[in-house]
């Protein structure tokens, strides 16, 4: 029962990750209707970016979210202007298609790209406090996911509060739900197209930094990390980041409670179960609109 | 002053508009008439900037808005309220109203706007916090002329304001127009409701096929012959 209690107690904190991994595709999903199956390799540059920040400056690990961040809101940008904005100009119906064909483009380049540069091993940052637990009722608690797990939630609070008080957060919003509608309103949708998904790969950048703080970035963990944020916007719907955060942490707990039930090779296995079985019985998702 | 001179609209190889020329002048109530497929839609549409045309022009106050993207007509002072409402659902009534003071120089006087609004539909004010798909179809229209409004326009341009409305409401609606009329601002509609919107309309045109086929003082074409048989039914023949 306590080895239970700890194996969901730990699926819990990497599932906060996974509702922040999402949240960034679920919002370039949500507004765009362009499904970026880069993002996963977007969160693996953050990890990277963060490891050379860290590095380079000797910054505390968490404080180079600071940089990492901004970085990668600029490089949403480069990449909305270079290729996703391009997208955007087709209709609706065939937007999804395009968006496979470059966002798999995209990842099998910048897959190759991270090989090239950093080899295939494996980096995590190290932290002085690493190694710190927390016991309460004999489960030991490790401060620094319980930290990501924190911040995780905090980062989706102040989008949910972007999206929900800020002027052109708003104006995302109106365009997720009807870009027509949106222009008539005086809303010039194809700059809410670009904040969505800048915002989107800043949050990647967010979800890196902490997978490279928490776990472990090599150059071929985006695939696991799109699939695992695609698992939760299926879960969770679009148009609720609170949502998709619980969603995350859903996930992260079955993962756990399937791993000590069935052996740890069918951890994975779950998530694709509840993929399949919420897209027969809820196809609008758990907490969508 | 909004000048539509030869317009013509195409959906791939299907001609929607054929050359259509009509003129809104300023505070004037200009209705749009015809049938289902005439191409209603498609000029308000095309004024409002969501499709392009192939041909001809559209002028207001003097400026070509051949080149002129979507947002910035709302700018410009031309509000479209669309067929079939589409309003954000999922957001409150308030949050709806705001959307609609988006353009620069409807945010500066938005405050006011908000009043205006409040005061034309008083039941927008008490639901303010309300989620709009939780609205009935009559309030909903309410918020989507309410949101149109918002962008402080000088034309007011709507789709088939009274479609899904319970009747009793298609005549606040009405009355809510002239209303928004006598502040001076203009008033372009296209209405199945042809009794009504003649009857207090300044002008119409009637479109059918995509071109005008006639057009005149709104009581002149409650008298014509084609009008009446077209639109009024046998009974009005009679009488």
């Amino acid at each position: 029962m306590r080895i239970l209690a700890q194996q969901l107690v730990l699926g819990l904190m990497l599932g906060g990750l996974y509702g922040l991994a999402a949240a960034g595709l679920s919002l370039v999903f949500g507004v765009l209707k362009v499904l970026n199956v880069a993002h996963g390799e977007l969160i693996m540059l953050g990890g990277y970016a963060a490891f050379f920040v860290v590095g380079l400056f000797g910054l505390d690990p968490f404080a180079s979210l600071l940089l990492v961040v901004p970085l990668s809101l600029l490089l949403g940008v480069a990449l909305y202007a270079g290729l996703f904005g391009f997208v955007v100009r087709a209709s609706e119906e065939t937007r999804v298609k395009n968006s496979l064909l470059i966002g798999f483009g995209l990842a099998l380049s910048l897959h190759a790209l991270a090989v090239r540069l950093w080899t295939a091993d494996e980096r995590s940052i190290i932290t002085p406090y690493g190694g710190a637990v927390l016991r309460v009722g004999g489960l030991s608690i490790p401060v620094l996911r319980l930290t990501i797990l924190a911040l995780a939630f905090a980062l989706i609070a102040a989008l949910h509060l972007l999206l929900t008080r800020w002027r052109w957060g708003r104006a995302i919003r109106a365009t997720a739900e009807d870009w027509e509608a949106a222009l008539l309103s005086g809303i010039d949708v194809r700059r809410a197209y670009l904040l969505a998904f800048a915002l989107g790969t800043a949050l990647a950048g967010a979800a890196g930094t902490l997978v490279a703080i928490g776990y472990s970035v090599s150059p071929s963990i985006g695939l696991e990390w799109t699939l695992k944020a695609l698992i939760v916007v299926v879960l969770a719907g679009l148009g609720s980041m609170i949502g998709t955060f619980v969603g995350g942490l859903v996930l992260g707990a079955a993962e756990a409670l399937s791993g000590f039930t069935f052996g740890g090779p069918y951890r994975e296995v779950v998530g694709l179960a509840i993929f399949v079985v919420v897209l027969v019985a809820r196809p609008r998702g758990f907490f969508g609109r | 002053m909004l000048e539509v001179q030869d317009l013509e609209v195409s959906y791939g190889d299907v001609r929607a508009l054929g050359g259509v020329t009509l003129t809104v002048g300023a505070g004037e109530i200009v209705a749009l008439l015809g049938p289902n497929g005439a191409g209603k839609s498609t000029l308000l549409k095309s004024i409002a900037g969501l499709l392009r045309p192939r041909g001809g022009s559209i002028r207001w106050e003097g400026e070509d808005l051949g080149a002129v993207g979507a947002h910035e007509i709302v700018e410009r002072g031309l509000a479209l309220v669309p067929e079939g409402r589409r309003l954000f659902g999922s957001m409150t009534v308030g949050e709806n109203l705001e959307l609609g003071a988006f353009a620069p120089h409807a945010r500066r006087v938005h405050a006011e706007s908000l009043e205006r609004v409040y005061a034309l539909f008083p039941a927008l004010r008490e639901r303010r916090g309300q989620l709009v798909r939780a609205l009935s179809g009559g309030q909903q229209q309410m918020v989507a002329v309410g949101r149109a409004l918002m962008s402080a326009p000088r034309l007011l341009m709507l789709d088939e304001p009274s479609l899904g409305i319970a009747p009793r409401l298609v005549a606040s609606i009405f009355d809510s127009l002239v209303e928004i009329n006598r502040a001076g601002v203009g008033v372009f509609l296209v209405e199945q409701n042809v009794r009504a919107s003649l009857s207090f309309a300044h002008r119409a045109y009637v479109l059918e096929g995509g071109r005008v086929v006639g057009s005149g003082p709104a009581a002149a074409l409650l008298e014509d012959p084609h009008v009446r048989r077209a639109y009024l039914g046998p009974l009005a023949v009679r009488a």
